[in-house]
């Protein structure tokens, strides 16, 4: 026990589009529900991490840093980091976990801030960097075009489609879960229930791609506050144990490598564990665009590679009385972009038997939550014991 | 065609690949000690960690490995629809180029179709397009 790592308190503020609450203020409301639900204090706090720190090019992207957090809120840290460098987002909960088990900080205040909506609606507040030249990692897509993760993730998908016959209508289970879940959850940012009819309607984006697979700018914060093993005792809310944690980064390009990284970091999660993918009693896994999560699904092992879509086929299995709900909260696609806390967070919610309409039967004990897509993967699984 | 491409800044690593078109050559850096190929170029080999690494013409032919057709007009001024596509690139195995298939209507693109460079200038970048052979 003293040697593990726990998720305590989590929090969210308001999630919407074009809030006026500055993004520091937005942080601060998911940090004050984070610690009333763990009863700490922010005296207490002793660590900050975040994913991708603050980035000054694009405010929107993530417009607070860890060490503005610190200085705002008069936390005394004795360990943090924040940086775009690392696993993807949920990356900043696995390095939090390390340095607890590592001694090197007893409560650590995990956060996600996005304010993209807010910043596209108000350049002159939250400018992004004009550039009269692409380098480094853009230069490999831009100058074709290719200007959205959108695009390309399209052709990973393009290819389980024509490898693997992926149907758009297994697809859209996607999409129709995290809507019919979102339509439950107060805090989503779309809460109309979407039909097939509607999805199988509306514009392309970049095939196979249509408007329904893609996560839409959003302005919100989560936190998640990961707790030392020997700190949990106190704690007054049922700590989550990180129970394994897994991911990958071999080729950091959306062309070079033959698969996503989910792919590898999947596998590696089962590795660190004595659970099997069976166990899991719901799944919440990264969809910024829809086929990310089909492609956790096999991942993770509880269908193979090309079978994510017969899989899903119907909805039935992933609904919320379904043998794995997922995504619960609605997703990136209902819920909002947040940024891959949101997974984390609903895990943590379904763990604890807080998820009021959305909450799912029975007495789930243990879920895994995903984040990123492309050349970066992060896998936690969360147990409740 | 429609809106100018964003260009990249050229720069010692990556001149080679993104002028080469002025000669007609795809140029791919390659270690000359174990003839892996290195893209996105840089001054070591990922496989031998040699830095006798220069970039070589290749064929400039490939094959779609996949692809996507893309609607979204990400700024008011983009054309669309066009076709985006990963193409593996003969003589050069385990190199992909991100690229647009031109010259055909984009519902005749397809996974498997073999393609050849056809290079498109801007300024001092000559961008590696790709269209249908045959």
């Amino acid at each position: 026990m003293a040697n593990e790592a726990y998720i305590t308190g989590v929090g969210q503020s308001q999630v919407g589009v074009k809030l006026t609450r500055a993004p520091l203020l937005l942080t601060l409301d998911a940090v004050r529900e984070a610690l009333s639900e763990a009863g700490l204090s922010i005296g207490q706090i002793d660590g900050v991490s975040t994913y991708p720190g603050r980035t000054a090019a694009l405010l929107g992207f993530s417009p607070v840093g860890a060490d503005e957090l610190i200085d705002a809120l008069g936390i005394r840290a004795t360990w943090y980091a924040g940086g775009g460098e690392i696993t993807s987002q949920l990356g900043a909960v696995v390095a939090a976990a390390a340095a607890v088990r590592a001694g090197l900080a007893r409560h650590v205040i995990c956060f996600r801030t996005v304010y993209e909506a807010a910043a596209l609606a108000r350049p002159e507040e939250y400018p992004t960097q004009r550039r009269d030249r692409v380098d480094s990692f853009s230069q490999w897509f831009a100058p074709f075009n290719a200007l959205s993760a959108a695009t390309w993730t399209a052709q990973y998908a393009m290819r389980h489609v024509k490898r693997y016959g992926l149907k758009r209508e297994q697809l859209a289970q996607i999409a129709l879960t995290d809507r019919a879940n979102a339509a439950l959850n107060p805090r989503a940012l779309v809460r109309e229930p979407l039909t097939m009819e509607e999805y199988l309607s509306v514009r392309m984006i970049s095939t196979p791609l249509c408007l329904y697979d893609c996560d839409r700018f959003t302005d919100a914060s989560t936190v998640l506050i990961v707790s030392a093993g020997a700190a949990v005792d106190e704690v007054s809310c049922t700590p989550i144990r990180i129970a394994a944690m897994a991911g990958t980064v071999e080729r950091h390009s959306w062309d070079q490598a033959e698969w996503m990284a989910c792919y590898p970091t999947g596998a590696d999660l089962w590795k660190r564990t004595d659970y099997k993918p069976a166990d899991v009693d719901t799944a919440q896994l990264y969809d910024g665009f829809s086929f990310q999560a089909i492609a956790w699904l096999e991942s993770l092992g509880f269908c193979g590679l090309g079978e994510g879509g017969q899989f899903i086929e119907g909805g039935k299995r992933i609904a919320r009385d379904g043998e794995l709900p997922l995504n619960t909260f609605g997703g990136q696609i209902g819920a909002g972009r947040l940024h891959g806390f949101g997974f984390a967070h609903e895990s943590v919610v379904q763990l604890r038997g807080k998820g009021g309409a959305r909450q799912i039967p029975g007495d789930p004990r243990v879920a895994v939550c995903t984040s990123g897509g492309g050349p970066l993967a992060t896998a936690l699984l969360l147990a409740r014991d | 065609m429609g809106a100018p491409r964003p260009l990249p800044r050229l720069d010692a690593d990556n001149r080679p690949f993104w002028t080469g078109g002025a000669e007609g050559q795809l140029r791919i850096t390659r270690c000359q000690d174990c003839k892996t190929f290195i893209h996105p170029p840089r001054p070591v080999c990922r496989k031998c960690l040699s830095e006798n690494v220069v970039p070589e013409a290749v064929a400039g032919t490939g094959v779609v490995d996949t692809f996507t057709v893309n609607y979204q007009k990400w700024h008011p001024a983009l054309d669309v629809p066009f076709v985006i596509a990963r193409v593996a690139i003969d003589g050069a195995p385990g190199v992909f180029l991100t690229t647009n298939i031109v010259g055909c209507p984009v519902d005749q693109v397809d996974v498997g179709d073999r393609v050849r460079v056809k290079f498109e200038q801007q300024g001092d970048v000559w961008l590696p397009l790709f269209e249908k052979v045959g």
